[in-house]
């Protein structure tokens, strides 16, 4: 390739925020040829791609950032937009309520104690384990809960988005071996344990699930922000 | 579609302005989530505003259809932590693991007890 038309482009916003699109496209093409299987994660595939293209090239990541971001920004308004299937689903809502909020209280703890309790076991610091306490909500919300903690944002990120797939590979097997098959609590816990990308997992799997799943995200954003400070 | 990005970021906007106020306790987009759900309840019936409700709907859908693409940039950023990938990794990868099963454990099962003791009928 020409070296200098490389450093021309590979400086610029356009090239890395083109190449995220189309390597996410590829991603699902790719994650399409065998819909069952949750290891062919397309968000996956799209991380390991691209960090392996940086690595090789030597460009740096806040370079790669300067065009990804116009994508990052989206976060916010998509997690506006999750409430428009909470309105659009409002009657089936309300009948779950109670189990909803019994699953959000008892998730959200599970989720920041279990963290903060295995981080502190394997001698963490303390910048870490605020880091990684509030990895079960969704990117930017752990973001502002773990910068207002003193932890480390850029690290939150990047485990937010390993639960997310973490979440998203085991939901489907661990759910079939104990046997439930309701999709509204397999969907709650789906978006409790890993936010938007077992959401993205859960719309996948059934629409029932998904929208249990952003509702869940949703919640668990706001109780996160809440009871962490209970553990830290 | 213009309409629709416009309505939610209006939206995320006012619930930046409220988290401000709360001192921050709950992150601005949540707030306009819920903002959100509440302002289209409440404006259900009015017919001036139902081509903006549609706009909005399509708007969000086409968003939530593609969420998983807006988690890559952040993903990207793991390759700024391979000091503590290449030193503690796998204790990283163990409590990423055990705390989402945990996680996922409990929340499905108070999800279903409770649902059982309240009387709701359970996929079996």
């Amino acid at each position: 390739m020409n070296s200098g038309l490389w450093v021309y482009l590979a400086t610029s916003p356009l090239l890395w925020l083109a190449g995220t699109l189309v390597v996410w496209l590829a991603a699902t093409r790719i994650a399409a040829l065998s819909p069952g299987n949750p290891l062919l994660n397309p968000i996956m595939l799209s991380i390991a791609a691209i960090a392996a293209v940086l690595l090789l090239s030597g460009v740096q990541y806040g370079t790669y950032f300067e065009g990804a971001q116009f994508i990052h920004f989206l976060l916010g308004p998509a997690t506006v937009a999750l409430g428009i299937p909470l309105y659009e689903k409002l009657a089936l809502v309300k009948t779950n309520l109670l189990p909803m909020l019994a699953a959000l209280i008892a998730g959200s703890l599970a989720a920041v104690g279990s963290t903060v309790f295995l981080s502190h076991l394997f001698g963490f610091s303390p910048s870490v384990v605020a880091s990684l306490a509030p990895k079960s909500t969704t990117a930017a919300v752990a973001m502002a809960i773990s910068s207002g903690l003193d932890g480390d944002p850029a690290l939150t990120a990047a485990v937010v988005v390993l639960t997310g797939i973490c979440g998203a590979i085991v939901v489907t097997p661990m759910m079939n071996a104990m046997r439930i098959r309701d999709y509204s609590a397999r969907g709650f816990a789906a978006g409790l344990a890993s936010h938007g990308i077992g959401t993205a997992r859960a719309y996948s799997v059934d629409p029932v699930a998904g929208l249990f799943s952003g509702i869940a995200m949703g919640l668990n954003a706001v109780l996160t922000s809440l009871i962490v400070h209970l553990f830290l | 579609m213009l309409v629709g990005i416009t309505i939610l970021l209006v939206f995320q906007l006012i619930g930046e302005t409220a988290a401000y106020f709360l001192g921050g306790f709950v992150p601005g987009p949540v707030i306009g989530m819920a903002m959100v759900a509440v302002a289209l309840v409440a404006t259900g019936g009015v017919a001036p505003l139902q081509p903006a409700h549609r706009q909005t709907l399509e708007t969000s859908r086409a968003i939530l259809a593609n969420l998983g693409i807006l988690f890559v940039p952040a993903g990207v950023g793991i390759i700024q932590h391979f000091d503590l990938i290449r030193d503690r990794g796998l204790a990283l990868l163990a409590i990423i693991v055990l705390s989402t099963v945990i996680t996922l454990a409990v929340t499905v099962w108070a999800f279903l007890l409770v649902k059982r003791l309240t009387g709701g009928s359970v996929d079996e």
